[in-house]
């Protein structure tokens, strides 16, 4: 019998991981700590350069982790202890109770019509509105909805109405523990929260949006049919001010190093806002730029020539909400040098990545961490996927701050690595293979 | 070959779409799965890439008495496969003249392009497409 795998985090880094190793013929245990796999990518409109939809690239490969006969989706669970066994690791996963039993759940939605709750949605950047009993997006794999016990009223009516008997409020955490060859972590990142930011305002002023807000207002599936409004009075914008590089290099607040994307997704959500809304004139206040891969540089040029997007070497040093809700931006030209004010009735700050995780998973998985506490391979200078432990392997935004398309390079990388130490498994037969639960 | 009517039923078209895996598909999926609403009238067959469609597909379709096809891809640059729908358009045209000559409906035949995003575009264009076959009436094939 073939060894199994395990894969921490199941955004697209993660999916593509599990894929991988499980077309090879592995069992892969794959771990999400959310209700449904898709990670960030999820939250997308498009992708840059080529401007395609994020769903097309993600959607498919979400259903086919799911339908994988060699993949076991562990959704809203996480990592408890890692241990070490000869050559082999045994995990102890703990399931969180998501209060719905999912080999019940059909994800017909009838708890949610009936839930009296209405919380921000978390997935839509708070924009929109879910249930307290909820689905995180309409095509969330797996299709099993989700108890927020936090902002539940314990009524019992999604209890009561549902017809298969699947919702369960009694429902406890669960740990199980498999027995594994290899572990890939693929954790991903989380964007910087701007509120530690406090001159931007973000959180006090409704029309200081971040990139992943705009991205949901962008979305044909978001929370308002993909159309851009201001989220004070739900007017149509005009003149609009990306801020780029926020918590990012040099700002007391933030962290010295560059996200790398930030640059090409504020031109990106700048074309497609020129392509909504052409009349808006929108410009992007940039202290320094990155435009390091396949066709960025083209595509930037197009921005600025095509759809008229205005740059900016500027540093903001402020953000001031008049009455009307407009705002009114501080800025350091940095090319010429002075000091300028200029309006915008909308603010796009454009966010950079921070690690999701220490590094810590418990047990012997403690992971060397670097710059920005992005997890660290144990040799940088040779690969980037190989870590100090033996047997273990990093992939995507966790290791440090890429796009979806090196993301995935760098998953089939960690994939190849991590089944060549299966195959020598294998051969050897040194892992207990039966798993416990 | 005479059919046995019912009194005063409507007429329900069968209509057959042939969606692509990356973006229509996914598209069909998000219709579903975002709980819009549309007619039951159409089968889906999920193909790899519009591109896959051989024409004597559709034509065969039709002779077996599909009142309406449905060709749906990824929007034009968003191919999975690079360039398998516009392979799909030429075909296409080729396929609405063919129609033509053989007497029944160019009408019938519709390539439309949906992204894994457009759940609503999706449910609109079934309820469109089963709005206006249903104005054309059966397959002149079938009762042929």
């Amino acid at each position: 019998m073939k060894p199994a795998g395990l894969v921490v985090g199941a955004g697209i880094a993660g999916i593509q991981a599990a894929l991988d190793l499980a077309d090879k013929g592995f069992t892969v245990y794959l771990v999400e700590k959310n209700p449904s796999i898709g990670g960030r990518v999820a939250q997308l409109s498009k992708t840059f350069p080529d401007m395609k939809c994020a769903a097309c690239t993600l959607t498919p490969k979400m259903i086919e982790a799911d339908k994988h006969r060699n993949i076991r989706l562990l959704t809203y669970s996480e990592i408890k202890d890692v241990r070490q066994e000869g050559k082999a690791f045994k995990v102890k996963i703990l399931r969180k109770p998501r209060y719905v039993d999912e080999s019940k759940c059909t994800g017909c939605g009838v708890c949610a019509q009936h839930c009296p709750v209405e919380v921000a949605n978390d997935f839509d950047e708070r924009v929109g509105v879910r249930n307290a009993i909820y689905i995180p997006f309409s095509n969330a794999v797996p299709q099993v909805y989700v108890v927020d016990r936090e902002h539940c009223l314990k009524c019992e009516l999604c209890q009561n109405v549902c017809t298969n008997k699947a919702v369960d409020l009694q429902q406890r955490p669960q740990t199980i523990e498999v027995d594994v060859g290899a572990i890939i972590v693929a954790t991903g990142y989380n964007p910087f929260d701007p509120r530690k930011n406090e001159e931007y305002g973000f959180g006090k002023c409704d029309n200081v949006i971040t990139g992943l807000v705009l991205e949901r207002l962008l979305a044909k599936s978001g929370p308002t049919g993909g159309h851009v409004l201001r989220l004070s009075d739900g007017r149509i914008p005009q003149k609009v001010a990306f801020i780029q590089c926020v918590g990012l290099k040099g700002k007391e607040a933030g962290n010295l190093y560059c996200s790398k994307v930030c640059c090409m997704y504020a031109t990106k959500l700048a074309g497609l806002l020129k392509e909504q809304i052409p009349s808006a004139d929108v410009t992007i206040y940039y202290p320094d730029s990155l435009f390091d891969g396949d066709g960025f540089e083209e595509f930037y040029e197009k921005a600025k020539n095509e759809f008229d997007v205005k740059y900016q070497k500027a540093q903001v040093n402020e953000i001031v909400e008049k009455p009307s809700h407009n705002l009114l931006l501080r800025v350091k030209n940095l090319e010429p040098n002075e000091n300028v004010e200029d309006e915008a009735d909308m603010v796009i700050l454009s966010t950079g990545m921070v690690p999701a995780t220490s590094g810590d998973f418990g047990g012997i998985l403690s992971l060397k961490t670097g710059v920005g506490s992005f997890l660290e391979a144990a040799d940088p200078s040779k690969d980037s996927v190989t870590t100090n432990i033996e047997g273990v392997f990093l992939a995507g935004a966790a290791e440090s701050p890429k796009d979806i398309e090196r993301s995935v390079n760098q998953a089939h990388a960690a994939a190849a690595k991590a089944s060549a130490i299966l195959e020598k498994l294998e051969k050897t037969n040194t892992l207990p293979v039966k798993s416990s639960q | 070959m005479e059919q046995p009517r019912l009194e005063q039923k409507e007429f329900e078209p069968t209509i057959l779409a042939f969606c692509c895996n990356w973006c229509s598909y996914a598209g069909a999926d998000l219709a579903g799965t975002s709980r819009f609403e549309y007619p039951t009238n159409v089968r889906i067959i999920r193909v790899m890439c519009s591109g896959r469609l051989d024409p004597t597909f559709i034509l065969s379709a039709f002779r077996w008495g599909a009142d309406g096809v449905l060709i749906t891809g990824c929007h034009p640059g968003d191919c999975h496969y690079v360039q398998g729908n516009y392979m799909m358009e030429r075909r296409f045209a080729f396929l609405k003249e063919a129609m033509d000559q053989l007497g029944i409906e160019p009408e019938r035949l519709r390539l439309e392009w949906i992204s894994a995003g457009e759940g609503e575009k999706f449910a609109a264009l079934i309820r469109d497409t089963t709005q206006k076959i249903k104005q054309l009436g059966p397959n002149p094939l079938k009762t042929a």
